[in-house]
């Protein structure tokens, strides 16, 4: 059986270029970035020609980045790290979105435990956060705003210029998580008024264990790993040199086919969607019908859990995404879908169905018409 | 391939034995809130065996959920087939996720939501034919609809959330 998959949200192959020259590193580069001796500065030359090859993707100085081992980490040392800088102000406040990705949402409740203030900005039926909300929530004390370019659940892609602008305006911080974004979509860190970006290697085909903070010169930011010094202090760890080169690569790559990706990618989805709303009764879409990532599909299914559709389509070696609560720890459905506020029938109901690089016509119409034997049967079993 | 769930529960919830619903049936159980995900619904014949002792003749379910919901529903109509109401009563959950070779951790809730569909049936029908109701029975009956009401309450909360986001 030919295994289709369509969780390229979750994460992406490794491009086979990138897995070469990631290769090559691994076995060749292997030294301390941080060695004086020719074997560490080889080992640091290849470190700072990715990060200049990385800034420029989005329009940011080399200096300005710094390199983590994951998007969470990122997105930890965005919040925690401006947090702990700003309570030196006498800050305390920050707004994050509702449908921020968890590690950002868990960042800020635990800051709450620290005794910082938090607002969780409100998304309308799209997912668009209320940008009226943003300028009323901000404050005195308010230091940062986060709010992520794309939504990595439901694909909606946020107004971040207007978000930026309002920051600025009003002299606070704005982070973006731009981890389903970046090398997809354009983004310059000047003109959108960027302070801090999240950015990670495998969502764009390159190897794990790489990701970058985009850090505004002049923001003001604590580490949250203290040690050798790394990454101008901003990050102690020794650098995963062949993931951050295999990064800078995949980005690279990325970047260029972008353009062209993006209109095939776009196609396709809403080709899929387009069939599978027709097709399949009792269906809709989730998240907004243009302005979402080219590669994101999130439908409802009423009268079909979410975790049994994708085990039975797990079955038929078509591999997707649910935001059903079976499929969590805390047995409630994703907290994106119930902040667009669906009812609890479409929130169980749901799939997300991501497309890539590999991603086929021929596999589209195989998963349709898999998907409709599979809800079919399903409904049968159901008492909706 | 290797799964989180046991050969014997993805063999019930791929070909799940005695969906549907029985028309004219005896005693209906619910279990479960759309909130939480899983719903199910029992149906029970009943009827005499040649001992005349009532015996539940047939079960049938209803089922919406996940993989686990639908094996443990699947797993109870087997189980409780030919069962005296005094034996059908005593089905634990523990039988029914040793039935299932196991059920992962988060899941042994739908394990419950089995017993309690049968258990509610059960309580119906005997309320429904003016019989006595063992305390037992009536205690889980109350547990159950008590759960129910929180549920519901949850539910309506959740409703009122959406409402606000919708305006």
């Amino acid at each position: 059986m030919k295994k289709i998959y369509l969780d390229y949200a979750a994460s992406t192959p490794i491009d086979p270029k990138v897995l070469r020259i990631t290769n090559k590193h691994l076995k060749n580069n292997f030294a301390n970035s941080m060695s004086l001796h020719f074997f560490g500065q080889k080992a640091a030359s290849a470190v700072e020609e990715s990060r200049k090859k990385l800034a420029q993707i989005i329009n940011a100085k080399s200096e300005e980045i710094v390199f983590t081992s994951s998007a969470t980490e990122s997105n930890n040392l965005a919040i925690k790290g401006t947090a702990f800088a700003a309570k030196k102000r006498g800050k305390d406040h920050l707004i994050v979105s509702s449908i921020e990705h968890d590690c950002v949402l868990e960042s800020a409740r635990w800051l709450l435990s620290q005794g910082f203030k938090v607002s969780f900005l409100p998304v309308d039926r799209y997912g668009f956060v209320n940008l009226d909300e943003l300028e009323k929530l901000i404050g005195k004390n308010t230091f940062l705003v986060s709010v992520m370019h794309a939504n990595n659940e439901i694909g909606t892609i946020q107004d971040i210029s207007t978000i930026g602008k309002i920051c600025r305006q009003k002299g606070i911080y704005f982070h973006t998580d731009a981890a389903q974004t970046f090398g997809r979509e354009t983004i310059d860190v000047e003109e959108i008024n960027i302070d801090l970006l999240t950015a990670s290697s495998h969502k764009i085909y390159g190897p794990k264990g790489a990701a970058l903070l985009y850090i505004r010169k002049g923001v003001a930011i604590e580490p949250i790993l203290h040690g050798g010094g790394h990454e101008g202090g901003l990050r102690s760890s020794t650098l995963n040199v062949p993931a951050i080169v295999g990064f800078a690569w995949a980005a690279e790559i990325m970047q260029k086919e972008a353009k062209n990706e993006n209109e095939r990618l776009k196609k396709l989805r809403d080709y899929m969607i387009g069939k599978i709303l027709t097709q399949i009764p009792r269906t809709h879409l989730n998240g907004h019908s243009k302005k979402r990532l080219a590669n994101n599909i999130n439908i409802s299914f009423n009268g079909v859990e979410g975790e049994s559709l994708l085990m039975e389509l797990s079955f038929a070696g078509i591999a997707v995404s649910t935001g059903s609560a079976c499929s969590s720890k805390n047995l409630m459905p994703s907290h994106v879908l119930q902040a667009l506020g669906l009812p609890p029938q479409e929130a169980h109901g749901s799939l997300r169905i991501s497309l890539g690089r590999y991603t086929t016509k021929e596999e589209i119409d195989k998963t349709i018409s898999v998907l409709k034997k599979i809800v079919e049967k399903l409904r049968k079993i159901s008492l909706f | 391939m290797k799964s989180l769930y046991s050969k014997q529960t993805l063999k019930h919830f791929r070909s799940p034995h005695n969906f549907g619903e029985i028309k004219d049936a005896d005693a209906m159980g619910e279990a479960g809130n759309i909130v939480c995900g899983d719903v199910m619904n029992l149906y029970l014949k009943i009827g005499k065996n040649k001992n005349d002792e009532e015996v539940i003749k047939e079960a049938k379910f209803k089922t919406y959920g996940c993989v686990a919901a639908i094996a443990t529903s699947s797993v109870i109509t087997d189980l409780v087939r030919g069962k005296t109401i005094d034996e059908a009563l005593k089905i634990s959950k523990d039988q029914i996720v040793e039935t299932l070779q196991g059920l992962p951790p988060i899941k042994i809730h739908c394990s419950v939501l089995a017993t309690e569909a049968l258990a509610e049936a059960i309580y119906q029908y005997l309320l429904k034919n003016k019989r006595k109701i063992p305390p037992d029975l009536l205690k889980r009956h109350q547990i159950i609809e008590k759960s129910k009401k929180i549920i519901e309450e949850r539910y309506q909360e959740w409703m009122k959330l959406q409402k606000a986001i919708k305006k």
